[in-house]
């Protein structure tokens, strides 16, 4: 075909996944921390659970709130210069903003843990034969919620002309732009949106936790990026797939080695992927002729 | 979005060249340090078709993009329907309703036929939108059966068919082609040369086409440009340009 490409570097920069993953990082220890910093509140003021289970929700906006407006500043100082640099320069710049935020944190919060009451407690009993399985109902929750969410995003980003506008920046920014998409604003929007979703995954956290610290969103952060890598960056299912993976893996690991380890199970995998199977299980195949 | 439909605009047959759409003045374009154009001037009223034609690196392509703002031209003007574009934001050039199929075709490989479709007709919000995918696959039919097949996997024509559907779906009050007969069999060239000219007199379709094809160009167009090296040599109608020694001899060996 003679048709000259156009230039990678028009391409390269902005990766829908990688800007998720990013404001994902970036946000998960905010979230994390806009949700207790709240949760404390309410604890002080009448030190009961009851207060936490009526404020959830506008905790929940608040820390949603919070960690986007957090997330739509850190793309303008830290992401937005970077563009058209070279593909490394963003990662290495999520990686400093992480740190920072950290620190930040620990500055502003104390370096010790933060607890909340329990929001949800007991079990449900799922009879199976003779037997029955018992689950949390806090881990159903968390589960159905996840779901549901996923859902949503799935639909926003294949459905919607946002989702529409965000694959196409992602494929050709400069095409884009020239059928009238503002990349910057859809851009800033896929921070927020990642960021928002991140501030739900920080509250869900605190669910099942229960307990906080400054640092705690840096594992999580890495094992997300691990499940996308694993599932194959830039594929939505290949996340959830990712996600499912590495959730049963460590539980196997702690059940026959040792749970003091099972962080060592998903960096291995990190490790694994990348060096022998880079694009992931469901990671798009790269045949296209353009 | 304030302004008129395109396609309802000038009548077709008997032509009274409109009012100037589009004006370059004194335009220059730098890639660094490097000068791509070296300040031209080019017209395009409403209801023409207007060529621009030089060989592989003369600058016709960065003629295109400089009007969308990408590159910015240093120095010189850009008036789109008597205002000043010349700074303005690539995405708020295109919402003036200036549509370009590029260089490159720039189809979104990972986006459905369908869904580069609607890329196109963003900035109208759809309005209209059945209708306009309608008269586009009229146009391309090939189009329709590939409706729901990834733009990446679709072949050259296919995705030039494609990148001017696109264009087409904002209802542009301009339309800028960057060389459409590019890689194609002569049937197909002569077939989209045809939707052109279609367009143009049932409509009063504005364009302004970039070729290297310059006998099938010229003989389409209204008025043609001779860009060499970054500057405009030569301009007149288009079967007087064909007709120059000149530009036979530089643009036109080995015929059509
Ligand atoms: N991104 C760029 N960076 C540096 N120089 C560039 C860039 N794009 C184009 N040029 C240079 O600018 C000049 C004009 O290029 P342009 O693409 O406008 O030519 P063209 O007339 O469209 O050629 P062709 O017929 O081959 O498409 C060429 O010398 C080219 O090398
Ligand atoms: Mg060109």
């Amino acid at each position: 075909m003679a048709a000259p490409s156009s230039s990678g570097a028009d391409r390269a920069p902005f990766d829908l996944a990688v800007a998720l993953r990013d404001a994902g990082m970036s946000a998960l220890g905010t979230a994390g921390l806009a949700f207790p910093i709240l949760a404390l509140r309410a604890e002080q003021d009448m030190s009961n659970q009851l207060v936490l289970q009526q404020r959830w929700p506008l905790m929940l906006i608040a820390a949603m709130a919070l960690t986007a407006l957090w997330s739509y500043v850190i793309e303008r100082v830290a992401y937005r210069p970077l563009r058209g640099s070279f593909r490394l320069a963003p990662l290495i710049s999520a990686i400093g903003m992480s740190i920072f935020l950290m620190n930040f944190v620990q500055v502003v919060q104390g370096p010790r843990n933060k607890s909340i009451p329990p929001l949800i407690s007991g079990v449900v009993e799922i009879p199976i034969g003779s037997g029955s399985i018992t689950i949390a109902w806090k881990q159903l929750i968390i589960f159905t919620v996840t779901a549901l969410l996923l859902g949503a995003f799935w639909y926003i980003v294949q459905k919607t002309p946002l989702g529409r506008s965000m694959r196409a920046v992602e494929q050709d920014r400069k095409m884009a732009s020239l059928l009238g998409i503002d990349v910057d604003r859809t851009i800033s929007l896929t921070f927020v949106i990642g960021a928002s979703l991140a501030a739900i995954a920080g509250a869900l956290y605190m669910v099942r936790y229960g307990v906080i610290n400054f640092a705690d969103g840096f594992v999580p952060g890495v094992k997300a990026f691990t499940a996308a890598v694993l599932g194959g960056i830039g594929s939505l299912p290949g996340a959830v797939v990712g996600g499912l993976l590495i959730g049963l893996i460590e539980t196997m690991w702690s059940h026959y080695f040792s749970s003091d380890y099972k962080d060592v199970a998903a960096f291995s995998i990190l490790a694994v992927t990348l060096i022998f199977m880079p694009s992931g299980l469901l990671g798009r195949p790269e045949v296209e002729k353009v | 979005m304030s302004a008129a439909p395109a396609l309802a605009g000038v009548a077709g047959s008997g032509r009274q060249p409109g009012k100037p759409l589009l004006t370059l003045s004194g335009v220059e374009t730098f890639y660094g340090k490097i000068q791509a154009l070296k300040g031209i001037d080019i017209e395009v009223r409403e209801g023409e078709i207007v060529t621009l034609i030089g060989a592989n690196g003369a600058g016709k392509s960065t003629t295109m993009m400089t009007v969308f703002g990408a590159p910015r031209a240093r120095r010189g003007t850009i008036i789109f329907d008597g205002r000043d574009i010349t700074r303005l934001e690539p995405h708020q050039i295109a919402r003036l309703q200036i549509a370009q199929s590029p260089e490159g075709r720039r189809i979104f490989p990972r986006m459905t036929v369908y869904e580069n479709l609607q890329m196109g007709a963003s900035i109208n919000n759809f309005a209209h939108f059945d209708e306009d995918l309608e008269r586009v696959f009229a146009m391309f039919p090939r189009l329709r059966e590939r409706a729901q097949q990834r733009g990446g996997t679709l072949s050259g024509g296919e995705q030039q068919m494609l990148a001017i559907a696109r264009a087409l779906m904002s209802r542009p009050r301009l339309l800028m082609l960057d060389e459409p007969s590019l890689g194609l069999a002569p049937l197909v060239v002569r077939q989209i040369f045809d939707v052109i000219a279609e367009l143009n007199r049932t409509q009063g379709l504005t364009v302004f086409l970039v070729e290297q094809n310059a006998f099938h160009a010229l003989k389409l167009a209204h008025r043609g440009y001779v860009l060499v090296n970054g500057a405009v040599t030569m301009a007149g109608a288009g079967a007087e340009l064909l007709a120059r020694p000149e530009v036979r001899a530089a643009y036109l060996e080995g015929g059509h």
